[in-house]
C-alpha cells in the first residue's frame, strides 16, 4: 500500500516538474495540487493501516501455536504452523458451521430478492392505498432490536416446527434484510425511465416477460448491490442464528465460542476460525467491487 | 416521477407484506400479550395491565442502561460521520487503487460481529494484544477487563473501526455521483476548497448521509455482540447497554412480563428517535 501510494505520489511530481517550462502552466497552483494529493494519500493510507492492523493480529496469530501465543509477543509467527487450520478441517462439527452459515445466508438472500423485487417495484411505479405507511411500517421492522424479538421468535418457529432449521434463521433475518432490500430497489427502480415500461406494453409484453426479460437486467447492478447487503447484514448477525439453532444448523460464529476449553482459551483455533470466517466477505466484496460505488449512486443520489 | 393510481399493485406487495407479517407481527405481538400479563407457566396467567411498564419506567436498570447507550449513540454519530467523509474525500477515485482501497476499506463490514468482539478482545490485552502492550509500553496504564473507562474507550474504538467504513463507502459513492463539470465551474470560479466541500459536495451528499446516519442511530442503539465477546457487560456495568440488559432480563432471568413492557419500550424510543430525525430532515428540505 505504501510503495503505491509513493508511486503515484512520484508520478504526479514528475508530471509536474515535466510541465513546468511550459508557460501557461501556474507553479504554484500545480505544486499545492500535489501536496493536496500527497496529504489525501498518507490520510488514506494511515486509515487503511488502523482498519487492517487488528485483521492483521488475528492473521498472524491464526499461525502461531498456543506456546507462542501465550509465551510473548511476536510480530510474525516464529514457528510458521497451519495446525490450527487443521483443527477446523479435520473436525465436521467445526467446518460444517460455515456450510450451516452459508446456507441460510444463501436462503435468505434469495427469500429476500424473491419477495423485494416485485414489492419494490410496485413501491417505485404505483400509487396504492397505503403504499406511504406500508412502506414506513416496512423500514420500521429494520429499527427493531433483534433482542425485542429474540423470545417470540423462539417460540414462534418452534411451535411451527421449524426450530433448528436453516430456514428458521433464513426467515427471522428477513425481519431487517426485507425492508433493505426494498429501499436500495426501489431507489435503482425509481431511476429507471417509466417510458421503458411503457413502450414494452405497447409493444405487446406481458407483466411477466417484461419484468424478467427487460426490467430484470437493466437493475442487475442494482440486484447485485442488494444482494451484497443483505449477504453482509445475514452473514454477520448472531444473536437471533444463535438463539433458532441447536445443533443441526448451528452457525459457525457460535460454534467459535467453545473454544473456551477447561485449560483457558484456545487463542489459535479461535483465531484461525475467525480468519476463515472473513474470507466468504472478502469474496462477494469481490465480486461486485465495480457496482458497490456507482450502485449506490444510482440507488440514492 | 407521477405514478399511476392501481390498487392491483397491492398484489405485488402481498409477498412482502405476509412475510412481514410472520416474522415479525407475529412476534411483535406475543411481546404485546406477555407485557400485560403476570405469567406462571403454561396456563396460568394474569392480566396486570400496565403494571409491568410502571414497573420497568421506574427501574433504574433501565434509566443507567437507557443514559449509557445515547452517550454512546452520540459519540457513535459525532466520530463516525465526520470520519467517515473524510476517509470519502480521501480515496483514490479511479483505477486499481481505488477498487483497492473500497475492498480494503469494506472487510470490517463483512466480518461477523462475535469475531469483531474477539479480534479486539484480542488486540487490546496487555499480554498478547498488540494494541494494549503497545499503549502499555509508551506508559498508559490500559486494561479494558478492569478499567471500566478503558472498557468503554475500547468499544468506542472497536465500533468507530468496524462501521466509519460503511460511512464512508456511502459517502464515496455519494461523491461519484458528482459531474465532473460541477468542479470545473468551481476552479474557472476559483473557490476555496472549504466552498466546493460547503456548496457541491455537502449538499450532494445529504441524501447518503441520512441514510448512513439513520443505519448508525439504529445500529448502535441495538449493540449487543461486540460489548458482550469483548467484557460481557463489564467491568461493573460500563458496557451493559440495552440489548444486553434486555437479554439479562428476558433469558437470563426469564422475568417475561418486565422484559415484554421493556422491548416494547426500547423499540418506541428507537422508532422516535428515528422519525424525529426523518421528519426534521425532510422538514429541512421543503424549506430549502
Amino acid at each position: 500500500m505504501t510503495s503505491m501510494t509513493q508511486n503515484t505520489a512520484s508520478q504526479t511530481a514528475g508530471a509536474g516538474s515535466t510541465q513546468q517550462p511550459k508557460r501557461f502552466v501556474l507553479p504554484a497552483n500545480a505544486k499545492r495540487r500535489v501536496n493536496t494529493q500527497r496529504r489525501k494519500n498518507i490520510g488514506i493510507t494511515a486509515y487503511i493501516l488502523f482498519v487492517l492492523v487488528p485483521i492483521y493480529w488475528l492473521l498472524n496469530m491464526s499461525f502461531k501455536s498456543n506456546e507462542e501465543i501465550l509465551g510473548g509477543l511476536t510480530l510474525w509467527p516464529q514457528n510458521f504452523t497451519l495446525e490450527n487450520y487443521q483443527v477446523i478441517f479435520s473436525d465436521p462439527s467445526w467446518y460444517m458451521g460455515y456450510v450451516n452459515s452459508m446456507t441460510y445466508v444463501s436462503l435468505n438472500v434469495i427469500i429476500t430478492l424473491m419477495v423485494a423485487l416485485p414489492a419494490a417495484y410496485a413501491f417505485s411505479r404505483y400509487k396504492f392505498t397505503g403504499d406511504k405507511h406500508l412502506f414506513f411500517w416496512l423500514l420500521t421492522n429494520r429499527m427493531a432490536p433483534p433482542a425485542v424479538f429474540l423470545l417470540p421468535f423462539f417460540q414462534l418457529y418452534s411451535s411451527v416446527g421449524l426450530f433448528d432449521t436453516h430456514l428458521a434463521v433464513a426467515l427471522a433475518h428477513c425481519l431487517f434484510n426485507v425492508p433493505l432490500a426494498v429501499w436500495i430497489l426501489e431507489g435503482f427502480m425509481s431511476g429507471v425511465p417509466r417510458e421503458i415500461d411503457e413502450t414494452a406494453y405497447i409493444d405487446g409484453y406481458k407483466f411477466h416477460t417484461f419484468f424478467l426479460k427487460i426490467f430484470l437486467p437493466l437493475i442487475r447492478s442494482g440486484i447485485g448491490v442488494t444482494a451484497f447487503f443483505c449477504f453482509m447484514f445475514s452473514w454477520v448477525e448472531l444473536l437471533l442464528a444463535r438463539t433458532l439453532t441447536s445443533v443441526e444448523a448451528k452457525p459457525i460464529a457460535a460454534i467459535m465460542t467453545r473454544t473456551v476449553g477447561a485449560t483457558g482459551i484456545d487463542w489459535g483455533v479461535l483465531a484461525a476460525a475467525g480468519v476463515l470466517t472473513i474470507i466468504p466477505g472478502l469474496l462477494v466484496i469481490w465480486f461486485v467491487r465495480n457496482h458497490v460505488a456507482k450502485g449506490f449512486a444510482l440507488g440514492r443520489v | 416521477m407521477n405514478k399511476t393510481e392501481n390498487n392491483k399493485a397491492w398484489f405485488l406487495v402481498l409477498p412482502v407484506f405476509l412475510l412481514v407479517a410472520f416474522s415479525a407481527v407475529i412476534p411483535l405481538m406475543t411481546v404485546v400479550n406477555y407485557s400485560v400479563q403476570d405469567i406462571f407457566d403454561q396456563n396460568t396467567a394474569y392480566f396486570v395491565g400496565a403494571e409491568w411498564y410502571r414497573e420497568v419506567l421506574q427501574d433504574p436498570r433501565l434509566h443507567d442502561s437507557l443514559i449509557r447507550q445515547f452517550i454512546f449513540s452520540g459519540c457513535v454519530l459525532l466520530i463516525e460521520i465526520p470520519l467517515g467523509i473524510a476517509v470519502a474525500l480521501m480515496m483514490p477515485t479511479k483505477g486499481k487503487a481505488a477498487s483497492l482501497s473500497l475492498i480494503l476499506l469494506a472487510i470490517p463490514l463483512l466480518i461477523p460481529w462475535n469475531v469483531v468482539g474477539t479480534i479486539w478482545q484480542v488486540f487490546g490485552r496487555e499480554d498478547i494484544g498488540l494494541f494494549g502492550w503497545a499503549l502499555n509500553s509508551i506508559g498508559i496504564d490500559y486494561n479494558y477487563a478492569s478499567n471500566p473507562g478503558d472498557a468503554w474507550f475500547t468499544v468506542l474504538l472497536m465500533d468507530v473501526w468496524h462501521w466509519t467504513s460503511l460511512v464512508a463507502l456511502l459517502c464515496y459513492s455519494g461523491l461519484r455521483a458528482i459531474p465532473e463539470a460541477y468542479y470545473q465551474a468551481a476552479r474557472i470560479d476559483r473557490a476555496s476548497k472549504w466552498a466546493i466541500f460547503r456548496y457541491i459536495q455537502l449538499p450532494k451528499l445529504k441524501s447518503v448521509l441520512v441514510i448512513g446516519i439513520l443505519l448508525r442511530f439504529m445500529d448502535s442503539f441495538m449493540i449487543y455482540t461486540e460489548p458482550f465477546v469483548l467484557t460481557g457487560g463489564g467491568p461493573g456495568n460500563s458496557t451493559t447497554f440495552l440489548s444486553q440488559t434486555l437479554t439479562k432480563m428476558a433469558i437470563g432471568q426469564f422475568d417475561l412480563g418486565p422484559a415484554a413492557a421493556f422491548s416494547l419500550i426500547y423499540f418506541l424510543i428507537v422508532l422516535l428517535v428515528s422519525w424525529l430525525f426523518f421528519t426534521s430532515i425532510s422538514h429541512l428540505d421543503k424549506s430549502e
